[in-house]
């Protein structure tokens, strides 16, 4: 109600200038109104707008013949592989995570409760860098399993395995919350009736529950996904820098931004800022279902 | 069967809960916390002198002091420019609102390391930016602080925004009929509202700032004493195979971040009661 409400009084600006409207009470004279838009598109011009436009034109400037081979060279090439089964095997192990988490969280009441959810938001307050140390510690050639696993000619750490599991502990929590504050409010009613009318547990969560959290999943694979293909710090620590081997789409940018190779850099960059404008125009149309959904869920309340 | 029966406070008729819950503390068991306390347990392989020794040698805490200083900038700024762009959204149309309010999240889509590079070229000497201001900023303190600012801006905004949605119209309506101008208003009845909302943001971008590392090391020029943060100088040992030198600073960070999580969750406990009361 009071939002619908905000939007109405604007209308004496369409006044003739003869006539001084009076402005209403509960709003600003139109020059606090200008100054407070613009100084907030001035800021953020300067540190959002700005660098997203740099990355495209930096990436063109010395043509598109430079930026396509930047694309396709072996390295680059790698890297991408290396970026998509990163997050093709993180992405999926986190949503059965996020899916089950959410369950037993939003479904049941249980002693814990806050305990776990703590643990899942943990991976928000680590820096992505202490993400990398520890598996380090546990999997390297120091670390707890390191001579077991030299012995069984096995690497995680420097190798795949351990970008994955970088990559696995940073993106962790995405799916879990998005779904556990919308499968909370939508409570446990609609799966007692299908329990009562005889429906199996997988019948419930595939026919009732699925199709209710459906977009707000989308929404955490989407949000997961993205810091999956970009995370650098954690998978810096792990990674190793082989180059065509343990490279990732990030720490590919780094080496060529390191060895001057600009251009090259901001071909690579731009792919995944184009992943980024992608997430967040998917991201703009889910919350849009999200929110939605969570609305029937208000009014079904009511 | 074992967890339904001891950690059920109320018995329910939905199945799944031991296999649900048994496979998420599984996961984050393995994934999370074995991990997280092979850290702790290797700082005790350091007594009590050397963890001293290992993180309080003057490169380390010059690296404290840019990490907590930078951060601490970098979301003051974000909590103010963060209330005004929430402000604006909220309360104003122009054109492009809606494009605008979706770029907003940019920084938590686009990789670290893109904006590292894309700050860095912008803020050097000859950059776009960087060419109009009379001091530098790309490899400097300056820059660190800028890539801070980057990567924390959503957090007040998005905290405060959905507050500022819902502060109801009709206390704005009582308190100028009541004769207060504008920005009493402003100050005295809206701004209460809004500020364990903004609190909160100021929290969040904080501790995400401390933790930041892709697109820092870009623009800061990591110069040690000067430019370097705290996630670096953990990364300098690792390399220079100091496991135990790095992991003392880390456990700094992690206990540091574990309490500023605290913070947050108690800003936002106690958000709720007041949002509650109104």
């Amino acid at each position: 109600m009071t939002t619908t409400m905000t939007s109405a009084p604007t209308a004496p600006a369409a006044a003739p200038a003869a006539v001084r409207p009076r402005r209403p009470a509960t709003e600003e004279p139109a020059w606090v109104r200008r100054g407070l838009i613009g100084l907030a598109l001035a800021f953020l011009t300067l540190f959002l707008f700005v660098p997203l436009v740099t990355v495209f034109l930096e990436a063109f400037k010395k043509g598109v013949d430079v930026y396509f081979v930047a694309l396709v060279e072996a390295d680059a090439l790698s890297a991408i592989k290396l970026t998509l089964l990163a997050a093709g095997i993180s992405v999926p192990l986190n949503l059965v995570f996020g899916v089950a988490a959410a369950w037993a969280i939003a479904k049941f009441d249980f002693r814990g409760k806050n305990l776990l959810l703590t643990l899942i938001d943990l991976p928000f307050s680590v820096s992505p860098v202490i993400a990398g140390l520890i598996y380090v510690l546990v999997f390297g050639l120091q670390g707890w399993f390191g001579e077991w696993l030299r012995d069984h000619d096995m690497k995680v750490i420097f190798a795949v395995p351990g970008i994955v599991l970088a990559t696995v502990f940073v993106t962790f929590p995405f799916v879990a919350r998005e779904l556990i504050p919308l499968m909370q409010a939508q409570g446990v009613e609609q799966e007692e009736a299908a329990r009562v009318l005889g429906a199996s547990g997988w019948q419930i969560f595939w026919r009732v529950t699925l199709p209710n959290v459906k977009w707000a999943l989308l929404y955490g694979v989407i949000l997961c996904n993205a810091r999956a293909m970009g995370e650098f710090g954690a998978v810096s620590v792990v990674s190793g820098h082989i180059r065509g081997q343990t490279n990732t789409m990030p720490l590919h940018i780094e080496i060529l931004y390191n060895e001057y190779q600009f251009a090259a850099a901001f071909a690579v960059a731009s792919l995944l800022a184009g992943l980024g404008l992608v997430t967040l125009l998917l991201k703009y149309v889910v919350e849009q279902r999200v929110k939605a959904q969570m609305r029937d869920v208000g009014d079904r309340a009511e | 069967m074992l967890l339904s029966r001891t950690l059920l406070k109320r018995h329910s008729v939905l199945p799944g809960f031991d296999l649900a819950l048994g496979f998420a503390l599984l996961y984050v068991s393995l994934l999370v916390l074995i991990p997280l306390s092979a850290a702790f347990l290797k700082t005790f392989t350091l007594n009590w002198e050397q963890f001293l020794a290992a993180t309080t040698t003057p490169r380390v805490v010059a690296s404290y002091k840019l990490t907590f200083g930078a951060s601490l900038a970098a979301a003051l700024l974000n909590t103010l420019f963060g209330l005004i762009v929430a402000w604006v959204l909220v309360r104003y149309r122009f054109t492009g609102k809606r494009l605008v309010d979706a770029l907003v999240d940019l920084p938590f889509a686009l990789p670290t390391a893109v904006a590292g590079i894309a700050l860095t070229a912008i803020y050097a000497e000859n950059g776009w930016i960087g060419r109009w201001l009379p001091f530098k900023v790309s490899f400097t303190p300056l820059g660190v602080f800028v890539a801070l600012v980057f990567i924390g801006l959503p957090f007040v905004v998005r905290t405060v925004q959905p507050v500022l949605e819902d502060v109801n119209r009709e206390f704005e309506e009582a308190a100028a009929t009541l004769g207060a101008n504008r920005w009493q208003t402003f100050s005295r009845v809206v701004f209460p509202i809004v500020m364990p909302a903004l609190l909160t943001g100021f929290a969040l971008a904080f501790a995400r700032a401390l933790g930041e590392y892709g697109s820092v090391i870009f623009i800061a020029g990591n110069m040690p004493m000067v430019s370097e943060i705290t996630p670096l100088l953990i990364i300098t040992k690792l390399e220079q195979y100091d496991y135990a030198g790095a992991t003392a600073i880390a456990v700094v960070m992690l206990v540091t971040a574990f309490l500023l999580l605290l913070v947050i969750n108690t800003l936002q406990a106690w958000a709720r009661k007041r949002q509650g009361g109104v």
